[in-house]
């Protein structure tokens, strides 16, 4: 199988052998055609967004307004947060130069001149990377007002790394936006929707960086190239990140459509110590979690894992073997978003707190069978209420963690005690109370 | 009085020039503050909304969001362990324990010489190499215990 966007070739990070590689051929190529062809043809390709609603990337472009008399933004999403996901990184660090490409063929569509990689703060060394990157393509003239003299064409656009600093929630889209603007990272109401009112209240598209390296490949190949690989309606390949009780963790680029268990039982080879798979969370951190024992037939697209009841999300693969205590993961994971909750909405705000102190009170054996009923149902009162869809990221592993393993979770809170909730409220950020029940 | 060194005035220009308002430059200004004083104080918080000629509100509005701008001084080392997900289910919580007594500090406290730190962080984008700890900007992944006595061993 040929790799589209991590192909694998020995010092593609170096821009001579990305040049002999045929770099940003693809990019000439599109600027020999207009940016309503280039559109149309991501359109056709099928190509759609990694950053976790898989929405087609061609139309979110074609909803940018053809005339304006305000300047357009492309954002690039290297957030990378999620829990599960780790999969940007590595294209920052073996094919930035395709990254850039990606970029500048998306401005010449959308008719941007600025490009703002929002790349999240702990990426220390990622940001170096790709920051020296950048200074290549700049000193070689494939970024900036050079531009113009080396492709002989009156388009030039810029690129520049925005750093996060530690914030979940500024993966979202429009959470970024603010966070670029100079403001905390609080998510919009939408609409307006970015295309109409972006950064700066111009026209913005934003694309995750695994969305947009995609891009030079099918602009060079062709649509109906691209098309053809992996499943039909979700096409092309992923960078999956499979972590947790596997034998061989780490990214690897496979076409979409792959069934889940040759992922984790060839691809990763396995559970250690040959144990069995008791939970699987597909698609990184927020999305609904499977049960071990019915995966076989589910196939990784946005589609078949929909069918199956859960999301592809951004294709971070969970895996837990039958020792995983449940309770425990599950307290993590709603922690990770109580303590992630920009604080905006009540219900994300209070409900995952909530959320979590209910949890912790079974994990210290005062549960009771109904608080279980409880849980499910203020997750379901998150879920569509809010802002964001980081309630909806809180909500869905409550929900569907408990529903689908309730048979674990009643051993959980076998001794029915009742003890009042407390309801002190918690400060939004920077509530790093350590976990301390989690390692007993 | 914090004053911004020559060349910090010329990277804080250059971040400037990347954003058609001077507010967007907040976030590198407030990184370059924190590199050359440590930590985030109020003084530092008007230089930086001197420079940039915008409020000091701002300044703190960003400051008191982000987790990563610090409002007291951290110690030379800060340790940082993920405890999320991936890195528990591969024993994140007993290299938790380990760094914790090692250092005889807990979460968010700096030890009494000011040499470490601790912070229990969230998932840092290494998953699939857990678990990890990250000192100050460096990741260190696929750890076992041993691992962690030889990297905080080797901390001087
Ligand atoms: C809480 C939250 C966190 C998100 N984090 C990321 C992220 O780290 N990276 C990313 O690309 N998209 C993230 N997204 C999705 C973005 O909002 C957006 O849909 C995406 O960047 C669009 O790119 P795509 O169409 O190429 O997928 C997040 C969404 C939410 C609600
Ligand atoms: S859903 Fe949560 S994170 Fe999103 S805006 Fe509302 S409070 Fe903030
Ligand atoms: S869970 Fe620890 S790095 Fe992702």
């Amino acid at each position: 199988m040929e790799r589209i966007v991590l192909p694998d070739i020995p010092n593609l990070n170096q821009i001579d052998v990305y040049l002999t590689n045929g770099g940003f051929e693809s990019f000439k190529k599109a600027l020999s055609q207009s940016p309503d062809d280039i559109i149309d043809q991501v359109k056709k390709s099928g190509l759609r967004g990694r950053g976790g609603a898989a929405f087609s990337a061609g139309l979110k472009w074609s909803f940018m307004p053809k005339t304006t008399d305000k300047p357009k933004y492309l954002c690039i999403n290297g957030d990378e947060s999620e829990p599960g996901s780790f999969k940007d990184r590595q294209v920052f660090e073996d094919n930035p130069f395709q990254l850039i490409e990606g970029a500048i063929i998306t401005c010449y569509a959308i008719g941007a001149k600025v490009a703002y990689l929002y790349i999240r703060g702990e990426y220390h060394k990622w940001i170096k990377l790709m920051q020296k990157a950048i200074e290549v393509a700049y000193d070689r003239g494939f970024l900036g007002e050079s531009m113009k003299k080396t492709f002989g064409n009156d388009f030039s656009c810029d690129l520049y790394i925005h750093k996060g600093a530690g914030a979940y929630i500024c993966g979202e889209e429009s959470s970024l936006m603010n966070s670029i603007e100079g403001y905390r990272g609080y998510p919009r109401v939408k609409p307006p929707f970015p295309a109409q009112k972006g950064l700066w209240g111009c026209p913005t598209t934003i694309n995750n960086v695994e969305t947009i390296t995609n891009v030079p490949k099918i602009i060079s190949n062709g649509w109906e190239w691209y098309s053809k690989i992996g499943a039909q309606k979700h096409p092309g390949t992923l960078l999956y990140g499979i972590s947790g009780h596997v034998n061989k963790p780490g990214v690897y680029e496979l076409p979409t459509g792959i069934l889940l268990t040759d992922l984790i039982f060839n691809t990763a080879s396995g559970i250690p110590n040959n144990k069995k798979v008791k939970c699987v969370i597909p698609g990184g951190s927020s999305m609904p979690p499977l049960r071990g024992d019915q995966l076989e037939g589910i196939r990784m697209d946005a589609e078949s894992l929909k069918e199956a009841g859960s999301a592809i999300g951004i294709g971070g693969v969970m895996v837990m073997d039958e020792d995983t205590n449940l309770l425990k993961v599950l307290i993590r994971i709603t922690h990770f978003y109580h303590h992630e909750s920009c604080g905006q909405c009540t219900p994300c705000r209070e409900g995952t707190g909530w959320m979590e102190k209910t949890l912790h009170r079974i994990l210290e054996g005062n549960g009771t069978s109904k608080d279980l009923d409880l849980l499910i149902s203020v997750a379901e009162n998150i879920e569509g209420n809010t802002v964001c869809a980081l309630g909806d990221a809180a909500a869905w592993p409550v929900k569907f963690m408990i529903q689908r393993f309730r048979d674990e979770f009643e051993q959980y809170v076998k001794n029915e005690v009742t003890i009042p909730v407390p309801n002190k409220v918690h400060s939004m950020r920077n509530t790093s109370a350590p976990l301390a029940n989690l390692h007993k | 009085m914090f004053k911004f060194t020559e060349e910090n005035i010329k990277r804080i220009e250059k971040a400037r020039s990347k954003y058609p308002t001077a507010l967007a430059a907040v976030m590198d200004t407030v990184y370059i503050a924190q590199e050359q004083n440590g930590f985030i104080s109020n003084e530092v918080m008007e230089e930086i909304a001197n420079i940039l000629s915008i409020d000091k509100v701002n300044v703190l509005s960003v400051v008191t969001f982000y987790t990563m701008y610090h409002t007291k001084p951290m110690g030379k080392f800060h340790v940082q362990v993920c405890t999320n997900v991936s890195c528990m289910l591969r024993g994140a919580y007993e290299i938790w324990d380990q760094v914790r007594e090692k250092l005889g500090i807990e979460n968010m406290h700096v030890s009494q010489d000011g040499k470490f730190s601790l912070e229990e962080v969230e998932c840092m984008g290494a998953c699939g190499y857990a678990p990890m700890i990250a000192v100050n900007e460096d990741y260190f992944e696929n750890l076992s215990k041993e691992k962690v006595e030889e990297i905080l061993n080797s901390l001087n």
